[in-house]
């Protein structure tokens, strides 16, 4: 039995390392300036966790093969433990997790203990339950007025946008996220009604938008090209197709687009959200 | 003379009555049973629950006709819409997390072990005891009724009396909103959406039951162990099974109440009109809320989750000592460091406290605090390695009988490895932008807290279950349920990291929606058939216990010759546990294989230097038939 169960341990270790390091199920693929920094976080951390996984899986294995009963008048090994050892091996795992959780907040703090830098492109992200509103400023860079009493979805006003302040007059209020590759973008996320959250896998980045709350973030696309915009934050009963695009367009496309007033903006993006297609799976 | 008192006043006679002996018991070994029993049939549930989830995933609009004979309009024509499937998910947790895994470790093994391993005559509040059961077991019919609540029109049409926010029947399933309730989506009522009405004011109201009746077993295990100790039964010499039900008291006392507290803030929001967690300015379902104004969303996920986190211990740190326990005398070896493993299980209690936070990095919580949350979070890394250490360090060197029990003792520890180590990837900031939400959380607090969990209580119905009922389990089909088992959950959850790996979000009803899960269908196909294949090996699990109740193998006093106070009276134990005669413990819990000792075991209650002769009488029998494996 104690051979059998090691055989088993040591069959799954491996079966498990080797769906890690098949490469069959991995990332999509990293369209971010900080894409490739998870990237390579996340394998320094796999790294370290496989090694402990295989290591503390074979020692088990090996105890369980090793030491079965085997019916010699010979005892067990008396024994209280050794407190040097507990003290050496505290230690060392202390140092690698303390390590490995101190490195895991670069890439957090580089996002987030910053403000976005000057020259983003600012775009307020409105989600309500089941959709997304893309808000830009047009070409005056100043958003105009919004307010929760003048949201009338039968009007197809989302957001909740003043017609009448002068601001408001060249925005544009789209389903689809379009934005610059290598410029930095500043999302400002609101919710209108529960808590959503906003998820593109290449894009590695993920931020919950929570009624009442105003939160910004910032990050740089650097690949041209169309990805899903999943809800990531259960909604109500139809979060699974809470669903929308992430157009990356070039730098001369995007401020062509981004002067349009709102009807012709509405209708080029449509055209670009036609004319590239998702990443081949 | 602190133990006659305590003789006197915890001295009632057996009960006579079948209503007092059995229902309305106040001896903790029929509690604990009664715990037991609630915990195997909740399982059933968020089984079958599980099953139904997968099958929704795997063929979506598969036809069950019972499911429309249940729920006319969550399941037309028998095929599960994607608000039954939240609903279902929400109950599995909900029920799982709550009325099993906080029942059975704590309420059913911790119930009638502790007093037997501390060599008391019963809890310190019989009474108390008997309520925090009842309490309980009131707190699981409430939740079964919020899943009929709204599905069911003749169920809804019980509460319409209760006022219009009670009023079900609406047809569509619900509770929706996860075990986690996350508000403004629990706490804006019907308004909200198709399952935002009657079943998660019935889903508060149980989990606020479930607390107090959590609150009252707490209160009883820390007063039991802190003054009901025998004669001899040194804080140090208590076995390591006390330690682990001891922490999970203490935690459970002090974050039951914050839940506690959360729902009763979140019933008055959905009742009373009142805005702790519903800020102002919102829109919903076309039309803008009134009346609510200045709450916060994320004052709800700061208390649920400093409740929530230290809940995934109150968990698994009874398996932790059971698998302890169970390990050692199956090694036959003392355990390897007994205080580390004692100062290890506290810190990682007392930790818990600290890494809530970890939760909700992606919440819009300050990122500052989310660094500090993600350090400390990793840090618990440092004593769950230290039990791991630990437990191959008892193991080396032993002669390890491979009996059932160990066997799922064994198993706790490769799973509890394989399910904890992932924390190290989930706790940093900078990989929750990806992990956050996905499969791999998943995968990591199912292994974890799920399974390790319920190995170790695998193990310790294998272990216990002849001093409960006299009779031994078969071990034949035990072995066979731990292999099918332990080969089960190892491959419906490894999968579920590499649907992680690619982005897949938990909660989804349905993944066809998006390219970018087109890679994981294969995958969630394969978990589906490995999920089923497990679950029906848990009926051998069912049968053996049910059968070997009346038909297996007479059990000796102390079958697995093991060392601690339960093994030294009869079987099953008398009323007051021990005959009137408590035992006066001489040494510490796990003596195995000492040296010139005549047998490989040393009860505690052996006194030092006669400890060794021949002679090794006790209360009762400490001989045994071994079991070998």
């Amino acid at each position: 039995m104690g051979r059998l169960l090691a055989i088993a341990i040591w069959v799954i270790t491996i079966l498990s390392v080797w769906m890690f390091v098949s490469g069959k199920w991995w990332f999509p693929e990293s369209i971010s300036e900080h894409g490739s920094r998870v990237d390579s976080q996340f394998l320094i951390t796999i790294l370290v966790v496989g090694i402990s996984f295989a290591a503390a899986q074979i020692g088990l294995g090996w105890t369980v093969w090793k030491f079965r009963d085997n019916a010699s008048a010979q005892r067990a090994t008396y024994s209280h433990g050794n407190n040097r050892l507990e003290v050496v091996w505290s230690i060392v795992t202390a140092l690698v997790f303390i390590s490995l959780a101190v490195m895991g907040q670069r890439v957090w703090a580089s996002l987030h203990l910053h403000a976005a830098p000057p020259g983003s492109l600012q775009v307020e992200v409105v989600a309500q339950q089941f959709s997304w509103n893309f808000h830009y400023a047009g070409k005056d860079n100043v958003f105009g007025r919004t307010d929760p009493n003048l949201i009338d979805d039968s009007a197809l006003n989302f957001v909740g946008l003043d017609e009448t302040d002068p601001n408001a007059k060249d925005d544009a209020v789209v389903a689809t996220l379009v934005i610059p590759a290598n410029r930095p973008v500043e999302l400002i996320l609101r919710s209108k009604d529960v808590t959503h959250s906003f998820f593109v896998p290449q894009l590695r980045f993920k931020q919950d938008l929570v009624p009442g709350m105003n939160i910004h973030v910032h990050f740089t696309a650097t690949k041209v090209g169309k990805y899903e915009l999943a809800c990531a934050e259960l909604c109500g009963m139809n979060h699974y197709k809470m669903k929308s695009y992430m157009l990356v367009l070039p730098e001369n496309e995007f401020s062509e687009l981004a002067t349009m007033p709102q009807d012709k903006f509405q209708a080029r993006k449509d055209e670009l959200l036609n004319k590239y297609q998702l990443p081949n799976y | 003379m602190a133990e006659a008192t305590h003789a006197e006043v915890h001295r009632h006679p057996a009960p006579t009555g079948f209503i007092r002996k059995y229902i309305f018991s106040l001896d903790h070994k029929v509690i604990g049973i009664q715990y037991i029993l609630l915990a195997l049939s909740a399982v059933v549930v968020g089984m079958i629950m599980s099953v139904l989830m997968r099958v929704n995933l795997s063929w979506p609009g598969t036809q069950i006709k019972i499911m429309e004979t249940l729920f006319p309009q969550g399941a037309p024509g028998g095929a599960m819409t994607p608000e039954f499937y939240l609903s279902l998910v929400t109950m599995h947790g909900t029920i799982m997390v709550f009325f099993v895994l906080t029942t059975a470790p704590q309420g059913g093994f911790g119930n009638y072990f502790l007093p037997l391993q501390i060599g008391a005559e019963d809890m310190a509040f019989p009474f108390l005891n008997m309520m925090s059961f009842w309490v309980t077991f009131v707190g699981f019919v409430v939740l079964l009724l919020a899943i009929f609540a709204e599905g069911n029109a003749t169920i809804g049409s019980w509460f319409s009396k209760l006022g219009e926010s009670f009023a079900g029947g609406s047809g569509t399933v619900g509770p929706i909103g996860g075990w986690t309730g996350y508000t403004p989506l629990s706490a804006l009522g019907k308004i909200a959406g198709p399952g935002q009405g009657a079943g998660v004011n019935l889903w508060i109201i149980s989990i606020a039951i479930f607390c107090v009746g959590s609150l009252l077993g707490a209160l009883n295990f820390i007063t039991t162990l802190l003054n009901m100790r025998t004669r001899g039964m040194s804080l140090m010499r208590m076995p390591l099974t006390c330690w682990a039900w001891f922490t999970t008291a203490v935690l459970a006392l002090l974050s039951f109440p914050v839940l506690l507290a959360g729902g009763i803030l979140l019933m008055l929001d959905r009742m009373a009109g009142t805005s702790f967690f519903i800020p102002g300015g919102l829109y919903v379902s076309g039309s803008l809320v009134p009346l609510h104004n200045g709450g916060s969303p994320l004052l709800w996920q700061h208390l649920f989750w400093f409740f929530g986190h230290p809940e995934v211990y109150i968990a698994i740190v009874p398996g932790m000592g059971a698998t302890s326990h169970i390990i050692s005398t199956f090694a036959r070896k003392p355990i390897f460091g007994y205080r580390a493993m004692v100062f290890a299980i506290f810190a990682i209690g007392m930790l818990g406290f600290f890494v809530w936070g970890h939760h909700m990095f992606m919440s819009g919580m300050s990122p500052y605090s989310a660094i500090a949350f993600s350090i400390l979070t990793l840090s618990i890394g440092v004593p769950s390695a230290i039990k791991t250490f630990n437990w191959i360090g008892t193991l080396w060197g032993a002669k390890i009988r491979f009996t059932t029990p160990m066997l799922f003792a064994i198993g706790f520890v490769s799973l509890f490895v394989a399910g904890g180590i992932t924390g190290l990837v989930l706790g940093q900031t900078s990989l929750d932008f990806f992990f956050h939400d996905t499969y791999f959380v998943t995968a990591h607090f199912h292994l974890v807290m799920g399974v390790a969990s319920i190995f170790g209580m695998f193990a310790a119905t294998y272990f216990w279950f002849p001093k409960m009922f006299g009779r031994m389990m078969n071990e034949g089909w035990g072995k066979i349920h731990f292999w099918i088992t332990f080969i089960g959950v190892y491959a419906i959850f490894i999968p579920f990291h590499a649907m992680g790996l690619l982005g897949m979000p938990r909660r989804y009803a349905r993944f066809d929606e998006y390219e970018f899960l087109k890679h994981s269908h294969p995958l969630v196909l394969f978990v589906t058939i490995a999920a089923i294949i497990t679950v029906i090996a848990q009926l051998l699990f069912y049968f053996n216990l049910f059968w070997s109740m009346f038909k297996g193998q007479k059990a000796t006093d102390n079958p697995w010759e093991a060392t601690t106070l339960e093994w030294t009276t009869a079987t099953p134990p008398p009323h007051d546990n021990f005959a009137g005669i408590l035992p006066v413990v001489h040494r510490g819990p796990y003596e195995f294989s000492v040296p010139g000792a005549p047998k490989d075991f040393i009860m505690q209650t052996e006194p030092e230097g006669t400890g060794i002769s021949a002679d090794l009488g006790g209360t009762s029998g400490n001989g045994g038939n071994g079991h070998r494996g």
